[in-house]
């Protein structure tokens, strides 16, 4: 906890930081019983707009609140003007990526990344080779996790590229913060972040297929109520002024996909899907999928409607892909990475699995596949058996697995039961990208762990969330 | 519009309609259960709040005695009967969280609000203070919602669906509600005023919240069959079965003319409403009050039928 960089407070001992100013003293002025009251008006106005999830094998599925942390975490336009280049980069370069590997795959001719990368990989979907969705756009939503180390040190910790979630909380803790503190965000200038759904919106209507009767029928496809992000779905479909649906909601016809309405069947051009591609459609993937729609793939291959993102990006966001991203950068755009990656051990690769096998203790291991921080082992937060059974697991498969060293993230302030106290954060930008290129809302998610010293922000694991501010 | 979300939307009127009635329901009887007998006080009276919601069987399954003590809480907050008031509310948010985007934040929130302020009300042991808290806070709920759904959202198909169900189960409570009192509503000579059958009276238009309206209607001491013509014909009357149906034939063209189509439900609904138009309360009674009350329960659940046929859902 001493060694890492603090957002507020600098290096321990090297004075506060000026882009905190505001709320420097804004939390020096207000009282802390204020900030507790604050607080809990916070929770009960989430409460009541429903902004809940549910946790998987929670036995009650009870829904809960993520929570919420009134302290904001603050980037100066000069820090964000640098993560917005390499955000930018770094998606064109996972659209390159995806659409290469599905069409020609000269990365893999190139011998940049190993072919088994593609071969072996579950998430490469076969039925899409060949295939180039509409306007050539495959990541068309994506979630780049980024992690903080000191002033200038930001690396990106994973890319998200199949359905990334949070989008909601980003918009739903500024609106918060706008209701419980006005003053203090107009007096610092914090760039807004309402447009997301706007541009979102305009995203998806620029990928849809050419049709030349009527207006392209957009639609948001849920899991449903039970799925841990419904409210999100329901909330951007809403915001977008689009029809959430269901897969039962959805049929094709003649290589068409249509929704049942009140008045027929209207045509579907562009689906914002939050299912995996597993249960998409269940004549082609998962045969026991009820959440899918009998039929879509073949819609799509006909060119008939777009679905962001494109089947098959998982391949582009793997945990063992992301190990080769600089690589990726330099092949498709000649530059190198803005956005340096996590050194990462590839336990695939002999030499990388002994050292990993040798230093456990000290190392963060993950499935390549993992997300929502399950099956992964936190080295020097685990007990000697925790990690030996682990490290049985690494033996068994070790093509399954990556490793990074423990990354001293950044900490915030955060507000506790005993008072102001630093947590580490990470922090999820939103990058969009359409026919007519990508957009980055300036802001994202910042997640932060509540637990003293945790290194998980993941909220199916106790973690919160913090309104992000880009000011100046 | 979605099939599905329209069919979620008029379970969500239905719902809350239903719990809106039961809440009036316990409320009436409780009153008239605790008059002394001598002043008309009716030991049966929870009887037949369980006949009138239509949960006499599952009650009577349950094995409990029939008293208020186990009735009141039976109608609820008790999980095991599907149409307790909690569970009414339960589902009405259940639905309505699943098409979420077709309500506006406010309805939504009101409704979000008033199920997380139920959820604190459990346990088979609710004290009459508390039932008397939890009908109060779900009239006040249902209020709220009906008036952010009127003031904010938009004159379209989620509207009227909403007010499709709202307004057909209306009709169906007040019409078993009928069914239930009907032998209290026959014409009879009687010295006016002094019957003790006028608490019972005075029930059913409690349950209804038409005792100041009967009065403003009829400007008469209360009769059993002006009660009856109150709730069967006149159309002033937002729980008769008169203005049920002339919403219900309303709301039905206005989702015609989306689709410029009429379907098997408003032909249904206009039918019943001519019906309606067509005959008074002598004639009624001439005929039979309790056949005619069996009949229009029948058709009401006809169209219920015609309109998942018509709109798919």
């Amino acid at each position: 906890m001493a060694d890492s960089f603090d957002e507020m407070n600098g290096w321990a001992g090297s004075g506060p930081r000026a882009a905190y100013g505001d709320v420097r003293r804004w939390l020096d002025e207000t009282p802390p019983e204020i900030l507790q009251t604050r607080r809990a008006q916070a929770e009960l106005l989430f409460r009541r707009t429903g902004i809940t999830f549910s946790v998987y094998g929670d036995a009650d599925g009870a829904e809960r609140l993520i929570p919420f942390d009134l302290v904001p975490r603050v980037l100066t336009g000069t820090e964000w003007a640098r993560l917005e280049r390499g955000l930018i980069q770094r998606v064109e370069a996972l659209n390159a990526l995806s659409a290469d590997l599905y069409n020609g795959q000269e990365i893999l001719r190139a011998g940049v990344i190993p072919p088994e990368l593609v071969s072996l990989n579950p998430q490469y979907q076969l039925a899409v080779a060949g295939h180039v969705p509409p306007k050539g756009v495959f990541v068309h939503i994506a979630g780049i996790d980024l992690v903080r180390t000191g002033p200038d040190d930001f690396y990106v910790l994973e890319d998200n590229a199949r359905t990334p979630s949070g989008v909601s909380y980003m918009l739903e803790n500024r609106e918060m913060m706008l209701r419980l503190f006005p003053d203090l965000l107009q007096r610092s200038q914090v760039a807004p972040v309402e447009t997301y759904p706007d541009l979102l919106l305009e995203t998806l209507r620029s990928v849809a297929p050419e049709r030349h009767d009527g207006d392209a029928g957009i639609v948001v496809l849920t899991p449903g109520p039970h799925n841990s992000a419904f409210y999100e779905h329901s909330f951007l479909a809403d915001k977008m002024g689009v029809e959430l649906v269901e897969g039962a909601d959805l049929f094709v016809r003649d290589d068409r996909v249509f929704m049942r309405t009140t008045e027929g069947p209207r045509r579907v051009d562009v689906i914002y899907r939050r299912i995996d591609d597993a249960y998409l459609d269940p004549l082609f993937f998962r045969p026991d999928s009820t959440l899918g729609v009998p039929g879509l793939l073949t819609a799509y291959l006909a060119g008939n409607v777009a679905i962001a993102n494109a089947i098959g990006t998982g391949v582009a966001d793997d945990k063992a892909m992301y190990s080769y991203m600089p690589e990726v950068i330099r092949f498709y755009s000649g530059q190198e990475a803005i956005l340096p990656n996590v050194p990462t051990w590839r336990c695939r690769e002999a030499e990388h699995l002994a050292y990993v096998l040798d230093h456990l203790p000290e190392l963060v291991v993950k499935e390549v596949d993992g997300s929502g921080g399950y099956g992964m082992l936190v080295g020097p937060h685990s007990t000697k058996a925790q990690i030996e059974i682990f490290a049985q697991k690494l033996r068994a498969g070790p093509e399954r697995f990556i490793a990074q060293p423990t990354l001293a993230l950044s900490t915030c302030p955060t507000l506790c039961d005993s008072g102001i106290e630093p947590r580490h954060v990470d922090l999820r930008p939103f990058v969009l990208t359409g026919a007519r290129g990508v957009k980055v809302v300036p802001g994202g998610l910042t997640r932060v762990a509540l637990t003293p010293g945790s290194l998980v922000v993941n909220s199916s694991q106790g973690g919160g969330t913090k309104d992000t501010w880009v000011t100046g | 519009m979605l099939s599905r979300t329209a069919a979620d939307l008029f379970w969500t009127g239905r719902y809350l309609e239903r719990a809106d009635f039961i809440c009036r329901l316990v409320d009436a009887t409780a009153r008239l259960a605790s008059l002394p007998s001598t002043y008309g006080g009716d030991p049966t009276a929870w009887a037949g709040a369980l006949a009138a919601v239509g949960v006499a069987d599952a009650f009577a399954a349950s094995g409990a005695e029939m008293s208020e003590a186990n009735v009141a809480p039976f109608l609820t907050i008790d999980p095991a009967n599907p149409s307790s008031i909690r569970n009414c509310l339960e589902r009405a948010r259940g639905n309505a969280r699943a098409v979420r985007t077709a309500l506006t934040l406010e309805a939504w929130e009101n409704l979000n609000g008033a199920w997380h302020e139920v959820e604190r009300f459990s346990g088979p042991n609710l004290s009459r203070a508390r039932a008397g808290e939890l009908v109060e806070t779900v009239r006040r709920a249902v209020l709220a919602f009906d008036g952010s759904a009127h003031r904010t959202m938009l004159r379209d198909d989620a509207y009227w669906f909403l007010q499709l169900g709202a307004a057909m189960e209306r009709a169906d409570n007040t019409a078993r509600l009928l069914d239930v009192k009907y032998h209290l509503l026959l014409p009879r000579d009687e010295p006016v005023g002094g019957s003790l059958d006028y608490f019972q009276w005075a029930t059913i238009l409690r349950t209804v919240s038409a005792l100041t309206a009967y009065r403003w209607v009829y400007r008469d001491t209360v009769k059993p069959w002006l009660v009856a013509d109150l709730l069967i014909f006149n159309t002033q009357m937002p729980r008769s079965l008169a203005s049920c149906y002339d919403e219900l034939v309303e709301l039905l063209d206005h989702l015609g003319r989306g689709s410029g189509r009429r379907g098997p439900a408003t032909r249904t609904a206009s039918a019943v409403q001519h019906g309606l138009r067509n005959t008074n309360i002598e004639a009624v009674f001439a005929s039979g009050l309790h056949e005619f009350i069996g009949r229009f329960i029948a058709d009401n659940n006809k169209l219920g039928s015609a309109v998942a046929e018509q709109f798919l859902f």
